[in-house]
């Protein structure tokens, strides 16, 4: 049953997004997510919607996939809202009992809420087209310069992948230990919040002893095939830029130009129009 | 010398209290000579607590030696500039076939060794295919490992070692984990590398069964090594080796036990084939 799981939350599929380099999908949405925080009107909002939107088409998953992001963060989104919606001062709109919502309060909540669905949705098409292991490969490139601070980003990378591969094993293991338990008669089901916690106890101290043995072997396996760091190491799969790439990141520029500069070019063009219409009138 | 040679090899494990006094000396491994020839099949028994894995474990490196020291073709285990060398020489192949595999695909952890040698990105793939089809594990390349069963694993783990190019291969207990099939698989898969490439192979076990091809056996008890020579001397000697709670394979027993009651069989008889046939005969006179 737990060996079904899927990792992370990748939708396997053929497309072009899935086919990008993970530095590319990495830096477009890191740029998307600041974008999404730049803009301040609704013509870039627009362009945000426009640009996910053509990002969701082209990577094939399916929307209700991007949608259940969304589903961890309503209780979130819902706070967020109703904060800013009464909390901020103004020009009241409605008011009762003690509760106003302001006209700021309300524009500033339709904000939030627009930014923070967004910013779950544009991230989920990064995990849902890149799978944990490229997504690590993809950080560890990027993140490569910052190895003369002394940051060790090889060994991050690789306790990362470590860990992917040993989450079924051990969720296997804790099923295990529990029916095990479960077969002596534990009981892991009834009881308030802090009965239930403590009936953890035996089951997570069998599986921390389960994951040091495992870690000790497992340094012990890489060792045997002569594991010494990430220093002289090549690789099986190492990213290289294709044309797709230069062109994603080709597209992620004019996006990000095109967003911040979308209110200057707003107010020009209004302007012409407006210019045009009086000359005109 | 052979490909392995250990002199007078010991090891000792130091158990400490709380405060870090010496509190015991486990003498694991105990004054143990071996020679083993290249392209040799050699099998290791004992039961648990005998030194075998301590054993194996001095043979690449893992373990330091605390008397005596291993040769691996030619070098001494003994010099930290030898360590990575032995390494790729003499792989190894662990019991648990969960805690060996680092790669999340098949292919990613085979072609894990040849990336740490620092082979190039073409002669990795390239390393990749030809091991995992000596294990006959090549169709499921693009599978993750947790999809295996044990005794896939165990062969993509054997297929990890391959791909470094190792002369010598020293599988400890690889089949103690899995159902018989899986063990059968293994098995099948060493005794080919050992024949069709000309690897060494090096199995420590504690089933019989596994043993009976081997070309020579060493029976270790207490850290030493108690007896050696071929399965058929080895095995011709059921008391002893019964001393050591040791079992032989059934086949063997069962003409123990024939001879005992009378029959005029020969000694260490070891496969159902040779039984029949000696029975067959008895029958004719």
């Amino acid at each position: 049953m737990l060996r079904d799981i899927t990792l992370g939350q990748y939708y396997q599929t053929e497309s072009v997004i899935h086919r990008l380099d993970p530095r590319v999908k990495l830096v477009g949405t890191i740029c998307y997510i600041i974008s999404l925080f730049v803009v301040n009107n609704v013509w870039g909002y627009l362009v945000a919607a426009l640009f996910l939107a053509l990002m969701i088409h082209l990577s094939n998953v399916p929307f209700k996939f991007m949608v259940k992001g969304m589903k961890a963060i309503v209780f979130l989104l819902l706070i967020t809202v109703i904060f800013n919606m009464f909390l901020t001062p103004g020009e009241a709109l409605i008011s009762f009992w003690k509760l106003t919502i302001t006209k700021e309060g309300l524009r500033l909540a339709i904000m939030m809420a627009i930014r923070l669905s967004f910013l779950i949705v544009g991230s989920s098409v990064m995990t849902l087209t890149t799978t944990p292991n490229n997504l690590t490969d993809g950080m560890e490139k990027l993140m490569n310069p910052l190895r003369k601070i002394k940051v060790p980003v090889h060994e991050i990378a690789m306790m990362m992948s470590i860990a992917l591969r040993f989450i079924p094993i051990l969720l296997e293991e804790t099923d295990k230990i529990m029916k095990a338990q479960i077969a002596r008669g534990a009981d892991f089901e009834s009881g308030n919040i802090i009965k239930k916690a403590k009936a953890m106890v035996p089951l997570l101290v069998p599986l921390f002893i389960s994951a040091f043995r495992r870690a000790n072997d497992l340094a012990m396996a890489m060792e045997a095939r002569c594991y010494r760091g990430g220093d002289g190491r090549t690789k099986m799969k190492p990213l290289v830029y294709k044309k797709a790439d230069r062109i994603g990141y080709l597209v992620l520029s004019i996006y990000f130009i095109v967003c911040l500069s979308i209110g200057k070019i707003c107010e020009i063009l209004m302007g012409m129009i407006l210019g045009i219409m009086m000359s005109v009138g | 010398m052979g490909i392995i040679k250990a002199v007078d090899l010991a090891f000792e494990y130091i158990r400490r209290d709380e405060e870090g006094n010496v509190e015991g000396i486990t003498r694991a491994v105990d004054g143990v000579n071996l020679d083993i020839q290249a392209g040799d099949f050699v099998a290791i028994l004992g039961h648990n607590g005998s030194g075998k894995s301590t054993l194996a474990k001095h043979l690449n490196a893992l373990l330091y030696p605390t008397e005596g020291t291993v040769f691996v073709d030619g070098k001494d285990v003994k010099q930290p500039e030898n360590i990575w060398d032995v390494r790729q020489t003499a792989g190894m192949v662990f019991q648990n076939p969960d805690n060996q595999i680092i790669g999340q695909v098949v292919e990613e952890d085979v072609g894990f060794g040849p990336e740490n040698l620092g082979v190039p990105t073409k002669e990795i793939w390239e390393r990749v295919e030809e091991s995992l089809k000596a294990v006959g594990m090549y169709q499921y390349r693009k599978h993750s490992p947790n999809k295996l069963s044990g005794g896939q694993k165990q062969r993509v783990s054997i297929a990890g070692v391959i791909a470094m190019h190792p002369k010598c291969i020293i599988l400890d207990e690889p089949t103690a984990m899995l159902d018989p099939n899986g063990r059968k698989d293994v098995i099948r898969a060493a005794r080919a590398l050992n024949q069709v490439e000309g690897i060494t192979i090096i199995l420590i076990t504690h089933y019989m069964e596994e043993v009976i091809y081997a070309d020579k056996v060493y029976v270790m008890d207490g850290g030493k090594v108690v007896m050696q020579g071929n399965p058929k001397t080895v095995f011709s000697q059921v008391e002893q080796l019964r001393e050591l709670r040791l079992d032989v394979p059934q086949v063997t027993e069962l003409a123990y036990e024939l001879k005992k009651s009378g029959l005029p069989l020969s000694d260490g008889i070891l496969t159902m084939d040779e039984l029949v046939k000696e029975l067959k005969l008895l029958k004719k006179k």
